[in-house]
């Protein structure tokens, strides 16, 4: 094992039990998004942590900046100006891997090991393991994945799976001045969440809430919202999100079942041919044309 | 290469070439694309150089079984069109499999059960075609939800197509004196007359 702090819940493309004798406990991002300030902060720690820098594109008149998730910016921010109650709100979200309890990356991957999701919840991609065949972004119900152009393989947020296993919290954690983003226990998380959509509700924002997602299990970033009751808001962040029937049909029990259906079709031929025997031409028919042939 | 010179002529030479071309395409395709198909399968890849190159090479071998059949298509779509004597054969396939062929009605180049095979064939072919345009990500991008249903499609075309194909291939292996037809192309008149008579009194004028 590479990681030996990180154990295996989850490994893509693979049918057999995990090590699983130890059971660390479930870890969670929390992101504030009602104290995030847009600074960008985290994006750069990102960057800087992970090592890369998305290619520079232009200014479309937004502040979002790069303006998607690729392949080398694995968290962006996503800043939406919506009026509520006559007031012009300014939501900023940071996106990115919401590392779900049943992540529909995992699922959909055809490549042994290419993808682990640990039993704390971190969803991580080994790159020396993906394929690129891009089944990943088919099946993640949060459009997060992205394949390089470079190599062909996929990335996104690792939860900064290295630094968690030697017990530091995630970078973008770290930089975060506002303390908009937490790091810890998922329990420990959901309490102060807890804490802060209390206040929220003082203040007035009577749908605060926290964004956990079930339809996905559960996930391990979770987002606080000062309006829980309309996630599209901040930029389209799905309501209910879960991975799809299509997904679930694509990867669902349709396929052993499929294999079995084939292997009974090779192997009722080759009974059918111990069983029938082969289909000669008959001696009847052999005569005629010999017959035919004397004339 | 003449054997006996009263052999009938079943297919030309670029029919058989055309054919095989197909069959290999179509080897090296269900062997790739089983590897992404489950896990069990996933051994596979290792024909191609590995998971990698089973992955960017299987869509273009798509592209080419696609156009190599359309090949076979045109060649032969004409020679398939079913009918009444095919419907007649088809209502008593059962005896056919059960080994007794004697009280089956006659049939022209193509028995009925080969005209629906043609048919299933073509359609497998487009579906994937169409399915597998739709998840190649290397060089296309389509609505998510068009590449999943995209994903079930191919997927559920290619194992049809597999088990259709399990089935053609019996079928001349049990069929004694077929398998020559497309090695190289003729066949013995006792054959034809035995499996097609309507074509063997075509082409001999008995
Ligand atoms: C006709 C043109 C075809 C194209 C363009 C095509 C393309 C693709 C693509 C892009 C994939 C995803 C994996 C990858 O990127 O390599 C795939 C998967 C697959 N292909 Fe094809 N393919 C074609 C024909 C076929 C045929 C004839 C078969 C029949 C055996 C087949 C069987 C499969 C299977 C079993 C999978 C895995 C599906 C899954 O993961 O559920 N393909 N194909
Ligand atoms: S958000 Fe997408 S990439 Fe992240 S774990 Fe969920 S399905 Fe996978």
């Amino acid at each position: 094992m590479a990681l030996q702090s990180l154990d295996i819940q989850r490994r893509s493309a693979t049918t057999t039990p995990q090590p699983g004798a130890r059971n660390p406990v479930e870890v969670a991002k929390l992101i504030d998004v009602t104290t995030c300030i847009g600074c960008k902060a985290c994006q750069v720690s990102c960057s800087e942590w992970n090592d890369i820098r998305a290619e520079v594109g232009s200014n479309i008149g937004v502040y979002d900046n790069p303006i998607d998730l690729d392949a080398k910016a694995w968290t962006v921010m996503r800043y939406s100006e919506v009026e509520e109650n006559g007031k012009l709100e300014w939501l900023i979200r940071k996106d990115g891997c919401m590392h779900c309890s049943d992540p529909g990356c995992l699922k959909s991957c055809p490549s042994p090991g290419a993808i682990i999701q640990f039993k704390n919840g971190i969803v991580d991609f080994h790159q020396e393991n993906c394929i690129g065949c891009g089944y990943c972004v088919t099946g993640c119900p949060f459009n997060v994945p992205r394949i390089s152009k470079d190599d062909g393989k996929a990335y996104k947020c690792s939860l900064c799976s290295d630094r968690v296993a030697a017990g530091q919290e995630p970078s973008c954690v770290k930089t975060c001045p506002t303390g908009a983003i937490s790091f810890g226990s998922k329990a420990d998380m959901k309490e102060v969440a807890a804490r802060r959509i209390a206040n929220l509700k003082e203040r007035g924002y009577a749908n605060a809430g926290l964004y956990d997602p079930p339809g996905v299990g559960g996930t391990h970033v979770m987002y606080v919202l000062h309006h829980a009751d309309r996630p599209e808001l901040y930029a389209g962040l799905p309501k209910d999100p879960s991975i799809s029937p299509l997904v679930g049909l694509w990867k669902g029990v349709a396929k052993p079942l499929a294999t079995l259906a084939l292997a009974g079709v090779a192997l009722g031929s080759l009974f059918h041919y111990v069983v029938k025997g082969p289909n000669e031409i008959s001696k009847e028919i052999e005569d005629e044309i010999e017959k035919e042939d004397a004339q | 290469m003449i054997r006996d010179p009263k052999d009938l002529q079943r297919y030309t030479a670029s029919e058989r070439a055309n054919h095989w071309v197909v069959g290999i395409c179509f080897i090296l395709l269900a062997l790739s694309g089983l590897a992404f198909f489950h896990p069990a399968f996933f051994p596979l890849s290792q024909f191609f150089g590995g998971p990698v190159w089973a992955r960017i090479l299987h869509p273009f071998i798509g592209v080419v079984l696609t156009i190599s059949f359309l090949g076979l298509f045109f060649r032969f779509w004409k020679l398939n069109r079913i009918g009444a004597a095919d419907r007649e054969w088809l209502s008593r396939v059962g005896e056919m499999v059960n080994g007794d062929d004697h009280g089956m009605p006659e049939q022209g180049k193509y028995n009925g059960g080969q005209k629906v095979m043609f048919w299933a064939l073509a359609v497998c072919v487009l579906l994937l075609f169409v399915s597998g345009i739709l998840l190649w990500r290397a060089y296309f991008s389509f609505p998510v939800d068009a590449v999943r249903l995209g994903a079930v499609v191919h997927a559920a075309a290619a194992a049809l197509m597999i088990g259709f194909i399990l089935v053609h291939v019996y079928a001349a292996i049990w069929v004694k004196g077929t398998i020559r037809a497309m090695w190289y192309g003729t066949v013995t008149r006792a054959w034809a007359k035995q499996h097609h008579r309507g074509w063997y009194r075509q082409v001999t004028g008995k």
